[in-house]
């Protein structure tokens, strides 16, 4: 590294905090504390499982870079900022979302995206069960959920809302794109899985078709972000093959009651 | 299509002789029963007895009975069984229902007395002395310590956790908009603020209308997230994880898509016309640790400032899952009894799962105490607080407050016709049709909600003097002041109560 990029480097840092040893609420003080005087980059190091960086925390122009491993709830409630986690993520990362970008450069666990409501989040490698159930879009807010790697069961439950995708790199040999129960109880949104229709299991809720051209249109701009993200090549992520995965009805449950 | 096999469940009838014509009772039905064909005709079938028209008739010509039909009695199979097997094999559907439970279910607060002073113990005139109602939701500490300066003026060293400051011990159980009507929901919030309680907003978001009486308001999470941003965690004095409800414990809810408006889903911040649906469980919580997760993370987003508590319904394990809530951090416990109410729940849940809150309170409270962590955590009790002495007993047995549901609506006039998920209630509570909704001024339901809460509180009051004690807070927990008449010794033993004729 030169000395120009090392101040660079430096300066796109901001406030470095070292957070091993901390406890989460104190390394979350400390945050939110920075954040309300001002600082719009931040640096944590040698996390360690410390739970709820970034939660609650608002602000576009705030970006946080996180070395190591955040604990669950990472992003939770967050409103705006982005996180950048060199690192793999736990559970329930970006749980009811309203805006803001997630990048993991590494796996991530159970339960993320749960009710997310807006902004983006991107695992470079697999992630667990039921993830980005019951995501919702709002007017201008569709949140984005792209997995690299595999999800296991039950993604997209309940999903109301909001672009789901999967892509399945590094895939090892038979390990399964997606889990079983796909999308179960869906009622909106739209789901990417990167296979043919006739590789994806099928379900009576969902429709699925190779993904069209304006359906590419839609998943283009989040590939591309994806692939900037992670330093992919957009290209040749965005040849597919795509499925596009979308609910049969907006009331699944409608014709299951009758009055008393 | 057959005709249906269930016999009408009302009669409605009006004196011809004194029917003025106006037709007003045809405009007040939101049911569609009624029509003109040169004289009031009514749709026996469409009636469900709510009395809207009844009461609407400027002549007092209308009465609306229940059907006399008479089928052959069978105690086993009532005309309930009977009439939901036609209705079940017309439909092929779960059937849903409205309210609380509208069956015989035992009512422990009506086998339990309270205590009164006569000669031994003076008691107190509330009308001349003053008496202390005051609440105070949330953590409490283990203990205080003081430091008294070189002026002699003391000065709490202990950091208090956030506490809500109650004026009675009574809050408004969560009820959503969407569940309920706009103008419903703003009287309870208004009355919220005149009396200086809480109101709830249940799952649905917080509508620009009722954001000034946010500052009294719990802001509901609940696994749908309906309307949950950091904004909404701010803006109110509480916030409440649900995990369960009295009335349909153990499932979730859901929204009908027709009842999703546009100002239903600007509030809730989902599609127009999509279903909204509340999953049965909230799947980031699978046990203590994990609801512990939850209640950390809304405590990080609201910056330790309010207090978070956790709704659950009152079913077998109670104790030990409020022990665990408390262990997990929650500031308060809200539980809810098998009779509490709902706006939409099968009804085969809503009369077959949970227990009685009577029971719950008591089971609760000594489990807390025995662990020495009652401090921890204040405790709510609902489901079916019918009235003041309810209330006064529940606060016996070791509730800190109770929240009322159903006798605020019935302030506002609903009858309990249990139609509340058709969305067409005539008296503008339960429905989004603005036709209906604006029969409610929220101004007047704010004003009949908070009469009912001082003439509770004035009853609570009598009873408190007549026991001899100023405070509602010495009758927290003080079961040595009820007495239970025809209950076994078990359920005695659960309460903690002792027969009527036992002294002291």
């Amino acid at each position: 590294m030169t000395t120009t990029e090392q101040v660079e480097a430096d300066q796109q840092a901001g406030v470095v905090i070292d957070a091993a040893g901390l406890h989460y609420r104190d390394l979350n003080r400390r945050v939110r504390e920075l954040v309300a005087a001002g600082e719009t980059a931040l640096t944590l190091r040698n996390v360690r499982g410390q739970r709820y960086i970034g939660d609650g925390l608002t602000g576009k122009d705030v970006r946080i870079t996180i070395h190591g491993v955040p604990g669950g709830d990472l992003a939770a409630f967050m409103d705006g900022p982005t996180l950048e986690v060199f690192g793999n993520g736990q559970d329930a990362a970006c749980n009811t979302m309203n805006d803001g970008r997630v990048i993991i450069h590494g796996h991530a666990g159970d339960a993320l995206g749960y009710g997310m409501r807006g902004g983006s989040l991107f695992v470079r490698g697999d992630a667990g069960y039921r993830v980005g159930i019951h995501m919702k879009a709002y007017k201008t807010q569709i949140p984005a959920v792209v997995i690299g790697g595999c999800v296991g069961d039950f993604f997209g439950e309940y999903m109301a809302g909001g672009m789901l995708v999967v892509l399945g790199l590094d895939r090892k040999p038979g390990q399964r794109l997606v889990g079983g129960y796909l999308a179960s109880g869906i009622h909106g949104g739209e789901i990417f899985l990167r296979a043919t229709p006739d590789a994806l299991p099928r379900a009576p809720y969902l429709s699925s078709e190779p993904v069209s051209a304006d359906g590419l249109k839609a998943l283009t701009p989040r590939l591309r972000a994806f692939a900037d993200a992670f330093r992919l090549d957009a290209d040749e992520l965005l040849a597919g093959p795509f499925t596009r995965l979308t609910p049969i009805s907006h009331r699944p449950f409608a014709a299951k009651y009758a009055p008393a | 299509m057959s005709t249906s096999y269930i016999p009408p469940e009302f009669r409605w009838t009006n004196d011809t002789e004194t029917c003025c014509r106006c037709k007003r009772c045809i405009k007040q039905c939101g049911w569609g029963a009624l029509r003109w064909e040169h004289r009031v005709v009514a749709d026996q079938q469409a009636c469900v007895g709510c009395h809207r028209c009844e009461v609407f008739c400027p002549e007092s010509c209308i009465t609306v009975l229940p059907n006399p039909t008479f089928y052959r009695p069978n105690a086993n199979w009532t005309l309930r069984h009977r009439k939901n097997v036609y209705r079940q094999a017309e439909s092929g559907g779960v059937l849903l229902t409205g309210m609380g439970a509208d069956q015989d279910f035992p009512v422990l607060f009506d086998s339990l007395f309270l205590d009164a002073c006569q000669v031994t113990n003076p008691s107190i005139d509330p009308l001349r002395e003053p008496m202390e109602l005051r609440t105070y939701l949330g953590r409490k500490p283990e203990q205080v310590e003081v430091a008294v300066a070189a002026d002699g003026r003391v000065s709490l060293k202990t950091p208090l956790a956030p506490n809500y400051q109650l004026a009675f011990p009574i809050i408004f159980s969560p009820m959503s908009y969407g569940s309920i009507s706009l103008t419903a929901q703003k009287s309870l919030a208004m009355a919220a603020e005149a009396l200086g309680i809480l109101w709830n907003t249940g799952e649905g978001g917080l509508h620009e209308q009722v954001k000034p009486y946010a500052h009294c308001a719990v802001v509901q999470c609940a696994s749908g997230r309906f309307g949950v941003n950091v904004e909404y965690l701010h803006a109110g004095a509480a916030v409440e994880i649900k995990i369960g409800q009295g009335a349909k414990p153990g499932i979730g809810g859901h929204l009908p898509g027709e009842k999703v408006t546009a100002d239903v889903s600007t509030t809730r911040m989902i599609p127009l016309g999509s279903d909204a649906i509340s999953p049965a469980p909230q799947h980031d919580i699978y046990s203590i640790e994990d609801l512990r997760q939850l209640i950390f993370a809304l405590k990080e987003a609201v910056d330790y400032q309010k207090p978070v508590g956790v709704k659950i319904a009152a079913v077998h394990n109670v104790a030990a899952i409020a022990s665990g809530i408390v262990r997990a951090g929650a500031d308060y416990v809200y539980l809810d009894g098998v009779r509490g109410g709902t706006g939409a729940a099968p009804s085969v849940i809503r009369d077959n799962l949970g227990i009685p809150i009577e029971l719950a309170i008591a089971a609760v409270d000594q489990r807390l105490r025995e662990e020495g962590i009652r401090n921890q955590a204040s405790l709510i009790a609902a489901g079916s607080i019918r009235s003041s002495a309810d209330m006064a007993k529940a606060i016996a047995l070791g509730a800190d407050a109770v929240a009322i549901g159903t006798a605020a609506l019935l302030s506002l006039g609903c009858t309990l016709c249990q139609k509340c998920y058709t969305g067409r209630c005539s008296w503008g509570i339960t429905t989004q049709d603005p036709e209906l909704t604006r029969r409610i001024d929220p101004v007047w339901g704010a004003e009949r909600v908070a009469n009912l809460v001082h003439a509770w509180a004035a009853e609570l009051e009598e009873m408190l003097g007549a026991m001899g004690v100023n405070a509602v807070e010495s009758l927290r927990g003080s079961r040595e002041r009820l007495r239970a008449v025809g209950l076994d010794d078990r359920t005695l033993a659960i309460l903690g109560v002792k027969p009527a004729g036992v002294g002291a």
